[in-house]
């Protein structure tokens, strides 16, 4: 190897991703700090741990024993009540969110709409469920109707985001295409762009199914009915091996509805 | 006839992409817009149907002032302007009839084309096309099914089938390979023939412009600088439209081996 080779290498490392490199050590060692620091203020009570193993194994220990039986009226109406509110909010939100995911599309709304949309938008994703239920129970009293409408407004803000988001991310050119054919507005979007994000809008709204029956079993704690309330009741009354039977239930039907989904969505692209 | 007058396109960038367009085309006449990229060939054709709004200047078809419309008139006027895309642009979810149809939207009302229930009349014309154009056995196929060629062939039974007066065709070979490219120019050309329909065809081969189109219109910062038959592009002429380079070896090179490869598909 000659002198001129050598003196030909070049070194070549990756461009760091801050190039500025005062401001790059100050964050990774900022970081650090504040992860130390947050450590250091969980204050555990190791003898409160060690008390409480003892109630969790008896609650894991019912799940070897769980109960179908002595509650099974209460389980099965609360099972059914979920189910029917889980379906009937997503049907009722997935019916709202798809005008309300058109106006939030930057690319097919004008500004006012899109900003009127956005701002729905905002205001479901910032509310969470538990607080919307509270809030409508304590409006419509207790029961499924308040669990019915909150899984309605939830999803709204989940459906619409994410459909505005997809037409956002269509090809301009399909729509321009049909765009130049001389169509009605209802036309341009049933063929312009409806085929583009009809593959996502079924996919996502089976997603949202699944979220809203787990969502159910949550409400009922507040009082929105559902099996939720049944959870609670059997908590209530220590029935842990009643509690097991109902996540276990829980779980079945989650994981059904996420296999069927699944396929669903294969079949679709 | 399609007349421009002063068409201009200033973006919102403060870019001018098109000059004080003059030009006049006649019923039936078939021309191609040559030009370096950015020279403003697709913001021509689009500031015609107004995909693309342009900022002063006129543009006439048969007597209609299509910049003056309103929106109810623009999309009247724009079923009589077919158009073609440079990378077909079909719906890709949806069957080859369905995208054929689309281009009869203007004519039906929503609840018809939202069912698929097309007038009996447009279904036939819609096999007809697909049969001229060597698809007529693929009408359910899904538009992703197909090949190139065959995309750009249901892109132009899409526009034909909107009884338009006037093609708009922008690059309708960039994503061909070479003989495919002359298929669907010919078979472009053949159409617009055979319907005297007038065509603006935008294009980056000089040389396939030159053996299928009659008239040249060279397009450079959003100016005309050349409008002449074919005969006319000089290694000069190229040179003020594209810059410095040697010519000799695009201009007619092609033309001597034309003739193989007239079957379609």
């Amino acid at each position: 190897m000659t002198s001129e080779n050598i003196a030909a290498q070049r070194i070549w490392t990756r461009p760091p991703i801050i190039p500025n490199p005062n401001l790059r050590w100050a964050l990774i060692i900022g970081t650090i700090i504040y992860l130390i620091a947050s450590f250091a203020t969980i204050d555990v009570n190791w003898i409160r741990v060690y008390e409480g193993l003892e109630r969790g194994k008896k609650f894991i220990l019912a799940f070897s024993n769980p109960n179908f039986v002595d509650r099974w009226d209460e389980i099965s109406y609360g099972m059914i009540e979920s189910i029917i509110m889980a379906f009937s909010s997503t049907v009722v939100g997935v019916i709202i969110s798809i005008p309300i995911g058109l106006g939030a599309a930057r690319n097919i709304a004008p500004l006012p709409v899109y900003l009127i949309c956005r701002g729905i938008i905002a205001l479901s994703r910032a509310l969470h469920e538990i607080i919307v239920a509270i809030l409508l129970v304590a409006i419509f009293g207790f029961g499924p109707l308040a669990g019915f409408i909150t899984l309605s407004f939830a999803t709204i803000g989940f459906l619409s985001k994410l459909l505005a988001e997809d037409i956002e991310d269509m090809e301009k050119s399909q729509a321009e295409a049909i765009k130049a054919t001389g169509p009605s507005w209802l036309q341009w979007i049933n063929y312009g762009i409806q085929p583009q994000v009809m593959p996502r809008l079924i996919g996502l709204s089976i997603y949202r199914l699944d979220i809203n029956f787990r969502e159910s079993a949550i409400l009922g704690l507040v009082g929105a009915g559902g099996i939720g309330a049944t959870l609670n009741t059997a908590f209530d009354r220590y029935e842990f091996d009643t509690a097991a039977a109902i996540i276990i239930i829980i779980i079945a039907i989650v994981m059904a509805l996420e296999y069927s989904s699944g396929l669903i969505r294969a079949r679709l692209q | 006839m399609l007349q421009l007058d002063k068409l201009t396109k200033r973006y919102s960038t403060g870019d001018l992409a098109l000059q004080n367009v003059d030009l006049e085309i006649p019923n039936g006449q078939i021309i191609a817009l040559i030009g370096p990229s950015g020279a403003g060939k697709s913001t021509l054709i689009r500031s015609i149907n107004r995909l693309i709004e342009p900022t002063s200047g006129s543009a006439i078809l048969n007597g209609e002032n299509l910049t003056a419309l309103n929106s109810s008139g623009l999309r009247k006027a724009r079923r009589k302007m077919g158009m073609i895309f440079q990378e077909y642009a079909l719906v890709e979810r949806l069957s080859v009839m369905e995208n054929v149809l689309s281009g009869r939207l203007g004519y039906v009302g929503f609840w018809r084309s939202f069912l698929r229930k097309f007038p009996q009349s447009d279904i036939d014309e819609a096999f007809r096309l697909l049969e001229r154009v060597g698809l007529d056995h693929m009408a359910d196929k899904r538009a992703d099914e197909l090949s190139g060629g065959q995309r750009q062939r249901v892109g132009i039974a899409r526009a034909l089938i909107q009884h338009p007066e006037l093609l708009l065709v922008d690059e309708p070979t960039a994503s061909l390979d070479p003989k495919t490219s002359r298929q669907i120019m010919r078979l472009i050309c053949e159409l617009c023939d055979e319907r005297g329909l007038s065509a603006i065809i935008n294009i980056h081969d000089v040389a396939l412009a030159q053996m299928f189109v009659p008239r040249i219109i060279g397009l450079k910062l959003g100016e005309v600088v050349f409008d002449g038959l074919p005969d006319e592009m000089t290694p000069e002429v190229l040179t003020d439209i594209y810059g410095e380079e040697d010519w000799e070896a695009t201009i007619r090179k092609i033309e001597d081996d034309d003739e193989e490869d007239e079957e379609l598909l």
